[in-house]
């Protein structure tokens, strides 16, 4: 005979209170998991929402911009040089630069081994009037390309106007009524009319085109221009004005560069805005998530031990009945000799065990219907990611702690029982 | 016959005094006696008399107010409540007019019950002697049945094996025969008379004419006090010869 014997012969007695703590212990433990599982889930499902986010963003950015790379190598962009004390405001005021420049920087810039330049066209541009026609006319000297000194000669951008030629602007040659091969005086020389272009709906209109050195000449700015303007800049940066300043610096300090616009630069513009929503969004969900766990944890938090105290109460409650119903074989146990250390392990030893199984049916039984429930509460996250078996090991063992905990004091009442008073009514 | 025996218990002066919220009830007043081993003592008187309080007094289960007692040489109430329990393991076996079976306990392991008190003696030979002392009350066929499978007789056979156990110097035995029919009852008187004749002590409680004659001796208790006692068994040993 001994202790372990007594205990389970007795559990086997009294089945029902026995069923009833372990049931207690088991509903208990599945609500902790239960909670568990719901908090983590959620945590893993919106951190996995926000990752994909954040994934998504990037893998669109990432497509944007290299869309953007190869729109902006194809299509390539365009930059003005202008010397460095022109106020750009004025520029952007009259449409061209008053300061000037020694043409040679061109060649200078053509010469040099910069890559990201191409089609360099140096102009000297003035706002004057025709006198010969009474017009107010713009007056642009080129020269055609610079050919770049380091790269395979291409074919020009922009046709030269030859020496003793004009070009003209549509507004130009149609009111005047001019047409190719006409001959046309302007500041007193003789030019001919060698190309007349269609209509741009711009102050293209009212230009004439002329070769640069006449133009400086006529001008009285012999080796001067205002601006060079390069074509189709290659750049495979995002910052390419920035890049391509810090090279042309170099080599021409006494100048400045601005873009012109381009589909381009738009592009990179809305690249840049649907980036930063995408982040905003990204910083709200994780806002929301962290908020919502928040909330849950403040909830799991009273719940839980709302649930540990109800299970303790009840098991507390069972024990006492127990104690009740047992005061003779107490009493009997007392006067044989048997030691109140030996009553108050009896005791409690019945509590850890339903504690202990309760709580390993509890596990187990959740275990079994967590795929049943796992895609409608759980996210579909599977059992083991959301409790690791160190924790369920660890719940398992504070159960029948904690079971012999609640029957502490119905134990503690048991082993203090006086048996003469219980045996006195015998 | 006892005169040359060992004194097994030796109360001297023994008082007990209960405080109700309105009265005291001086249950045992200044109570003297000595048992030998081997004297089969009956004590007897009218209900409320405090039988049971100088028994469970005897049997180290409440301590008297006054007096001293004596078990085997020892007075258990110097001994603090776990010694004390030790003490009534090895010399004290009690027997009850309820039995008091562990209903849970199949007949076998209601004997072995007194195991769990005292642990140092070897589980094989108590379980010898559990089965020796339930074959010699012969309910040895029915050692994996629960109590409330035997008969009343059974029951307190099985009670009586219990007491026995541990070969305790003294038994105490509060009304025994109180809930038998005659047969059984002369089977358990027997069995306590066997006991004693085998050098125990016993004391029962009762109220039974027949269970006084099978005792050697008898004490007489009225209000609490001794009335007459015959311990030392001249008038028993007179009667019987
Ligand atoms: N714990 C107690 N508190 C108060 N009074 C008590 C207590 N125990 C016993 N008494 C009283 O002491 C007296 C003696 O009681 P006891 O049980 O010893 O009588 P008894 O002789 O065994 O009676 P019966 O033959 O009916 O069993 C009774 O009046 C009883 O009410
Ligand atoms: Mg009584």
């Amino acid at each position: 005979m001994n202790l372990r014997r007594l205990v389970m012969r007795e559990i086997f007695h009294r089945k029902t209170n026995f069923f009833l703590a372990l049931l207690g212990a088991a509903l208990a433990i599945v609500c902790v998991l239960a909670t568990l599982a719901a908090m983590r889930s959620f945590e893993l499902n919106s951190d996995a929402l926000i990752a994909k986010m954040e994934a998504d963003t990037q893998k669109e950015m990432k497509q944007l911009e290299d869309d953007i790379r190869k729109t902006m190598k194809g299509l390539g962009f365009n930059i003005y040089i202008f010397p460095k004390d022109q106020d750009m405001s004025e520029v952007y005021d009259q449409g061209y630069a008053s300061k000037t420049m020694p043409e040679e920087y061109a060649t200078i810039l053509a010469n040099s081994k910069i890559v990201t330049v191409n089609h360099l066209l140096p102009s000297l541009t003035q706002k004057l009037e025709w006198p010969e026609k009474k017009r107010n006319v713009i007056l642009i000297g080129v020269r055609g390309e610079v050919p770049l000194a380091h790269r395979d000669p291409k074919s020009p951008l922009i046709d030269p106007v030859k020496k003793g030629e004009l070009v003209l602007g549509y507004e130009l040659h149609r009111s005047l009524g001019l047409k190719l091969g006409d001959e046309l005086m302007f500041k007193g020389k003789s030019f001919k009319l060698s190309k007349a272009y269609q209509e741009r709906g711009s102050k293209d209109d009212i230009t004439i085109w002329m070769n640069l050195t006449e133009c400086q000449e006529l001008l009285g700015k012999k080796g001067l221009i205002n601006a060079i303007q390069a074509l189709e800049c290659n750049c495979a940066t995002l910052d390419r004005l920035g890049e391509i300043r810090a090279e042309l610096m170099q080599i021409l300090p006494n100048t400045q560069i601005t873009e012109t616009g381009s589909t381009a630069l738009a592009r990179a513009e809305s690249r840049t805005k649907a980036k930063a929503t995408a982040q905003k969004q990204i910083a709200t969900a994780k806002q929301h998530r962290k908020q919502a766990s928040a909330e849950r944890e403040r909830f799991a938090g009273v719940l839980l031990p709302i649930v540990l105290l109800f299970a303790m109460a009840w098991i507390a409650m069972l024990a006492f009945m127990n104690v009740r119903e047992r005061v003779t074989e107490i009493g009997v146990l007392r006067a044989i000799g048997v030691s109140s250390k030996i009553i108050l392990t009896a005791f409690l030893s019945r509590a850890v065990v339903a504690g202990l199984l309760g709580a390993s049916l509890g596990a187990v039984f959740f275990a079994v219907i967590y795929p049943l429930l796992k895609e409608r509460f759980f996210h579909g996250i599977t059992l083991g990611e959301v409790i690791s078996v160190s924790e369920c090991a660890w719940l398992l063992l504070a159960a029948p702690f904690l079971a012999a905990v609640s029957a502490w004091l119905p134990s503690l009442m048991a082993a203090q029982k006086d048996p003469a008073d219980v045996l006195r009514y015998d | 016959m006892t005169d040359n025996q060992p004194i097994a218990v030796k109360a001297e002066g023994l008082h007990k005094r209960f405080v109700t919220t309105e009265e005291e009830v001086h249950a045992v007043n200044d109570v003297s006696f000595e048992i030998c081993a081997g004297d089969f003592v009956a004590l007897h008187g009218p209900s409320g008399c405090g039988k049971s309080t100088l028994l469970l007094m005897t049997g180290a289960l409440l301590s008297p107010d006054e007096g001293v007692i004596e078990i085997a040489g020892k007075n258990p109430y110097e001994l603090k409540a776990e010694g004390r329990a030790a003490f009534r393991a090895e010399h004290v076996g009690f027997v009850f007019q309820q039995f008091h079976l562990i209903p849970y306990l199949n007949v076998l392991d209601n004997v072995l019950i007194g195991d769990l008190a005292n642990r140092s003696s070897g589980g094989e030979s108590n379980g010898d002697r559990a089965r020796e002392l339930l074959e010699k009350f012969n309910i040895g066929h029915r050692l994996h049945h629960v109590p409330s499978k035997l008969s009343i007789g059974e029951q307190q056979r099985v009670a009586l094996a219990r007491a026995l156990l541990h070969s305790p110097e003294l038994v105490l035995a509060d009304e025994p025969t109180g809930n038998l029919d005659p047969e059984n009852s002369e089977i358990i008187l027997q069995h306590l008379a066997d006991f004693a004749d085998d050098g125990g002590a016993v004391i029962m409680v009762t109220h039974d004419d027949r269970a006084k004659a099978a005792a050697k001796s008898a004490m007489h208790l009225d209000g609490g006090e001794m009335i007459s006692s015959d311990q030392q068994g001249e008038k028993k040993e007179g009667q019987g010869e």
